[in-house]
């Protein structure tokens, strides 16, 4: 009897409490950096895409939202021709975020994305891509790579060393 | 003329006031749920969220009115109607201010008393009609516990009545101007209050709902507008037990300054926060343990309280 009416009491105090809800639309919840909301194609430092249409992401998907088609440029430097993600699908699992070899996929702390029609959640390219180039500001994957593409030779990339003359190799 | 109209305009007035008190307090309901769980409640349709009131109807009123076509039909559709139709007939010997009733009856309280026990008619036949086992297992035991809570309910009020020396509302109000009844009648008042709880089958005894064990008890199968009756059936409940209690035990209308009627709206007020402060804090009880509760602490302890009144009664004399 004593703890119902402790209780009756304790419940009561809550009355005066500090409110655990968040007054969403006017104010928001707090959503770190690395949270797994809508997903954008990143751009290198120099304004270039940094997807190189791998497929990679396509495959690590587990619901198969994400469909691409590779292509190449003047240069021979491989880019998607279309890359489109169907939201209605993903299930915001950021495996191809992790499967991504060049940081081009990229989760954004974003989930405001309701839309009266479902047709209006796949995404194009245009709708994915952004101009800056998301959390990693200084990437640039065909710096650090090591494959000819136009204007950089083998042995030009960051950190590699100037490619072996195969023919002055002596013992 | 007018001595005629004016019982009519009483039963205007009552029937508004409750009916639409009964499904205003949805919202006060979730409202007092909310602020004793830290949250905020229902606070986005119109001002302090009390649009929600009229969402709450237009839904239930256009939603679809399903009868399972495994139910008693003619049972099923009656079941509703008696919980509303038996709360409101009670308010007809409530008396909001002086000379405010519709039948101030020499028999007031035998007359509340046996409406809210045809109230679980209501329950028992909604149980038995659906044809479903949770409906029928809350239908048993909305029986069970109507039966066992009705005795006592009825004698912590004798003391009452005993004092008063009447069984009409309004003399008892009136004997309570020297001191309110919760006073020498302190063990009949919680004894009430324990009583009213059950009677209305409010949280901490609405054995015969159980959402956790009995899905929905005896509405389960119910939808629409027919869930809604049950619905505001309850709330009427709610505020005429708590009418009750302030009545019997805490001088109704009686008070200073204010208007009578606001008094007595007040007093009512507070107890069906009391009402809806026990949903918030309070555990349902097994179903064994509500029985034994009952039979073994609760009656006993109405005896002692009506031998002892009635011995104080008689000495005073």
């Amino acid at each position: 009897m004593f703890s119902l009416m402790r209780s009756l009491w304790e419940v009561f105090r809550h009355a005066f409490a500090r409110r655990v809800t968040v007054q969403y639309p006017e104010q928001k919840a707090y959503l770190s950096p690395r949270y797994r909301g809508r997903i954008v194609l990143t751009r290198d430092p120099d304004g270039g895409e940094r997807c190189v249409a791998c497929n990679l992401c396509a495959v690590a998907c587990p619901v198969a939202c994400i469909s691409l088609q590779a292509t190449e440029d003047e240069h021979g430097r491989r880019y998607p021709e279309f890359f489109r993600i169907n939201f209605s699908r993903c299930i915001f699992c950021g495996y191809c975020e992790e499967a991504c070899p060049t940081y081009a996929i990229q989760l954004t702390p974003d989930c405001e994305m309701g839309e009266y029609k479902r047709k209006n959640l796949v995404y194009e390219k245009t709708d994915l891509m952004i101009d800056g180039p998301g959390k990693y500001p200084d990437y640039n994957f065909w710096r650090v790579a090591g494959v000819a593409i136009g204007g950089k030779d083998k042995g030009e990339a960051e950190n590699e060393l100037a490619a072996a003359d195969l023919h002055s190799l002596m013992p | 003329m007018m001595p005629n109209l004016f019982p009519l305009l009483v039963i205007v007035v009552v029937l508004f006031v409750v009916l639409n008190l009964s499904a205003g307090l949805i919202w006060v309901e979730r409202r007092l749920l909310a602020l004793w769980q830290d949250r905020h409640g229902p606070n986005r349709v119109g001002p302090f969220g009390l649009g929600q009131i009229v969402a709450d109807s237009i839904k239930l009123f256009t939603k679809e009115d399903w009868i399972p076509p495994f139910a008693d039909k003619p049972v099923f559709v009656l079941a509703p109607a008696i919980v509303v139709a038996t709360a409101l007939i009670s308010f007809a010997v409530v008396p909001f201010a002086p000379g405010f009733v519709i039948a101030d009856l020499n028999i007031g309280i035998l007359f509340l008393l046996a409406m809210s026990s045809l109230g679980v008619y209501s329950v028992v036949l909604a149980g038995w009609s659906s044809n479903n086992k949770y409906s029928l297992l809350g239908g048993i035991r909305a029986a069970a516990q109507m039966m066992s809570y009705e005795v006592f309910m009825g004698l912590s009020l004798l003391g009452v009545v005993m004092i008063a020396g009447s069984f009409r509302l309004t003399d008892i109000v009136e004997a309570q101007r020297k001191m309110w009844f919760v006073i020498p009648q302190c063990l009949g008042f919680i004894l009430f209050l324990i009583a009213g709880v059950a009677e209305t089958r409010r949280l901490p005894f609405d054995l015969a709902e159980a959402e956790s064990e009995l899905v929905a008890g005896f509405h389960s199968e119910y939808s629409g507008m027919k869930f809604g009756m049950f619905f505001v059936g309850e709330y009427i409940g709610v505020i005429l037990i708590s009418a009750t209690i302030s009545l019997l035990f805490f001088g109704g209308w009686l008070g200073p300054v204010l208007p009578p009627a606001l008094w007595f709206a007040l007093k009512t007020l507070f107890f069906i926060c009391l009402f809806i402060l026990f949903r918030a804090a309070l555990p349902r009880p097994r179903f064994d343990q509500l029985m034994s509760w009952g039979w073994k602490v609760m009656l006993p302890l109405a005896l002692v309280n009506l031998l002892v009144t009635g011995a104080v009664v008689l000495a005073r004399r």
